[in-house]
């Protein structure tokens, strides 16, 4: 190693010596073997990015039951008050007429809704509440940026990671709903296209991962409380969750407005996945929407992320 | 000069920081602020580089545009022979930083900010816990390994992200004020593990608005204010060049009247360069301050001036900066 002379040490404050004396020279020797005897890193893109997803699951793992709770809360609540109560106390609470009409319990149409509901509410938790803390005052993001990948690396890995916690929280709901129902208020569901079912689910996981983290990075962490109130809770209201898109054709205004929510592609490709004969947006519409909004959002996102990382 | 240095003694490599007239000015609707206003360094390989200066002088910034996460709006800058904007990847395999707020991984215990760290930088599973381990035994954090990273002291968290910054035996090591904060023993710990490291030829870049810090540790200083260089060089460079000398205030009851030091041939003393006087207060730059202080008691009486304060202060970081600035140090 080079060595450079330590001509300072003549001007060394009085006391330094002290801590420095014999009695620390295994200290200063294991200090020096820190540099003497280290492994050499060889990085690569791949490692690195698979090192980022593994402490991610790291940290999922250590906080697998409260990531368990809020996964299943909700679809287990409204599994329970839509497929069980709803049923229980009248009819005429439990299904649009829409559904009613076409002989479908509300379950079967609450199915598509809920994980939709789902893939924003996990994709955006899993993605956007992490930021806010990242990039709060003491910006731990730093720690994550300064690995040896660029930055747009790290905003991938971060929709990537976002994207897995929303598929696992949509696909939550399969259980849940299987389980918990009135008597005979089980939702008639039959995947006839897995391939559909699964690029749905990925693209709408894949969507909401890059809504989040483009929201994350645009909006000012003290005001995050903003964004479930005015964004979350109307794009869930209006997406379509409790009724197919095609029924909003009495208020035709609405029916148009609702196509710029996002989560109405999601709910209608999961129409179109799981309760095909309920009749669903045209397959290539939805497809156009939710793959063209990942790319766009993602891209986006992407750009806003390098710009409050680097500033 | 995209060679990587190869740290082996040989100084052929690159300089382990390189800036040419470096600036940043962020830009914002309440006009602009010009946090760094050109910036030249010249550091090699190996040495123990101080940029000294007071809070807002522009040390941060010039760390963050070094260690690639603040973008310079002016000028170039190398590390480790790599241009930091175009090849920000290359930099940021050959640093360690440490920065001035708590970086750590709050979410991980220590070991897991430790061994992930050498996973980022490509370390197989089983060479990351190796090297943890004997991170943390180096860094006395043994009996805190499986605490989180949001549990430790300000001095453990301070060893730990040290610790950290040399997972992947970084080139160049960035310490952002490093011991702010921090209670004096802890401060001088982490003084000794610094020396050690460079004794053992880490190039480290630091940031420090303490002057004995940068007196203990640094083979070089800049001394930096308002984003601008004042001064450069080895303590003892520094010391001669600013005419740093004792400097001897007196405050006086009254205020000093004009021309005072001429009148009473105080500016014609052998040894003294510069009075300056303020206000009620009159300060004198001297190589030979023998005597000096109870001539300015005398020359006060005899001016119908009572001393009210006297100081005098040797040679040292504090009175080169009074006479690069003409301001007392603000910390």
């Amino acid at each position: 190693m080079a060595t450079t002379a330590n001509s300072r040490g003549a001007i060394q404050p009085a006391g330094i010596g002290a801590t420095s004396g014999a009695g620390d020279a295994p200290v200063a020797a294991s200090i020096a073997a820190l540099i003497t005897d280290a492994p050499v890193p060889h990085p690569t893109l791949p490692k690195t990015f698979a090192a980022m997803m593994a402490r991610e699951f790291r940290v999922l793992g250590r906080n697998a039951p409260s990531t368990f709770i809020r996964a299943v809360m909700q679809p287990l609540l409204f599994a329970f008050v839509f497929a069980y109560v709803l049923p229980k106390i009248g009819s005429g609470f439990s299904a649009g007429a829409g559904a009613s009409a076409a002989g479908f319990n509300f379950a079967t149409i609450l199915v598509p809704g809920l994980m939709g509901s789902m893939f924003l509410m996990q994709g955006m938790f899993g993605t956007t509440m992490p930021l806010v803390m990242e990039f709060s005052w003491q910006r731990t993001i730093e720690d994550r940026a300064l690995a040896p990948v660029p930055i747009r690396v790290l905003a991938i890995q971060k929709i990537t990671a976002g994207a897995i916690q929303a598929f696992i929280g949509a696909a939550i709901v399969f259980p849940v709903v299987y389980w918990v129902h009135a008597p005979g208020q089980g939702p008639h569901i039959h995947v006839t296209n897995w391939f559909l079912l699964v690029l749905v689910m990925v693209a709408a996981s894949a969507l909401t991962a890059s809504l989040g983290l483009w929201l994350g990075t645009v909006v000012d962490p003290r005001k995050i409380q903003m964004v479930f109130a005015v964004i979350l809770l109307p794009l869930t209201m209006l997406g379509c969750v409790y009724y197919p898109w095609s029924a909003l054709h009495a208020i035709r205004w609405l029916q148009i407005v609702v196509l710029v929510n996002p989560m109405v592609y999601m709910t209608e490709g999961l129409r179109a996945a799981l309760t095909p004969s309920l009749g669903h947006m045209p397959l290539w519409a939805i497809l156009v929407a939710l793959i063209g909004g990942t790319a766009v959002f993602g891209s986006l996102a992407v750009r806003t992320f390098q710009n409050r990382v680097v500033n | 000069m995209t060679a990587r240095p190869t740290g082996d003694g040989s100084s052929a490599g690159p300089a382990a920081i390189k800036t040419e007239g470096l600036r940043k000015t962020y830009k914002s609707s309440r006009g602009d602020v010009e946090a760094v206003r050109g910036i030249d360094l010249d550091i090699p390989q190996g040495e123990f580089f101080g940029l000294l200066g007071p809070n807002g002088a522009g040390k941060s910034t010039t760390i963050g545009m070094l260690t690639t996460l603040v973008a310079p709006t002016g000028g170039r800058a190398w590390v480790a022979g790599h241009d930091v904007v175009k090849d920000p990847v290359a930099v940021k395999r050959r640093i360690g930083v440490v920065t001035q707020n708590n970086t750590l991984d709050m979410q991980l215990t220590v070991q897991e900010n430790l061994e992930f760290r050498s996973r980022f930088f490509g370390l197989s599973l089983g060479t990351a816990s190796k090297r943890a381990a004997q991170l943390i035994d180096a860094f006395g954090l043994s009996d805190r390994r499986k605490a989180m990273a949001d549990q430790l002291s300000g001095g453990q968290a301070r060893r730990l992200m040290i610790a950290r910054a040399l997972v992947h035996q970084p080139d160049v090591l960035f310490l952002d004020e490093p011991t702010a904060g921090l209670d004096p023993q802890t401060r001088v710990n982490l003084w000794d593990i610094l020396k050690v490291l460079h004794q053992q030829g880490q190039s480290i870049l630091l940031t420090t608005h303490y002057m004995e810090e940068a007196e203990a540790l640094c083979d070089r200083i800049a001394v930096v204010d308002h984003g601008k260089m004042l001064a450069e060089g080895s303590l003892d460079k520094l010391l001669a060049d600013s005419g740093a000398q004792t400097v001897v205030t007196v405050r006086y009851a009254e205020p000093v009247p004009d021309g005072l030091a001429e009148r009473t041939g105080l500016a014609q003393r052998p040894g003294v360069t510069k009075v300056e006087a303020e206000g009620d207060q009159l300060r004198v730059f001297s190589g030979d301050p023998e005597g000096l202080l109870g001539d300015l008691v005398s020359i006060g009486a005899a001016n119908g001036l009572r001393v009210r304060d006297a100081s005098e202060a040797r040679p040292s970081l504090e009175t080169a900066f009074l006479a690069l600035t003409g301001r007392e140090y603000r910390e």
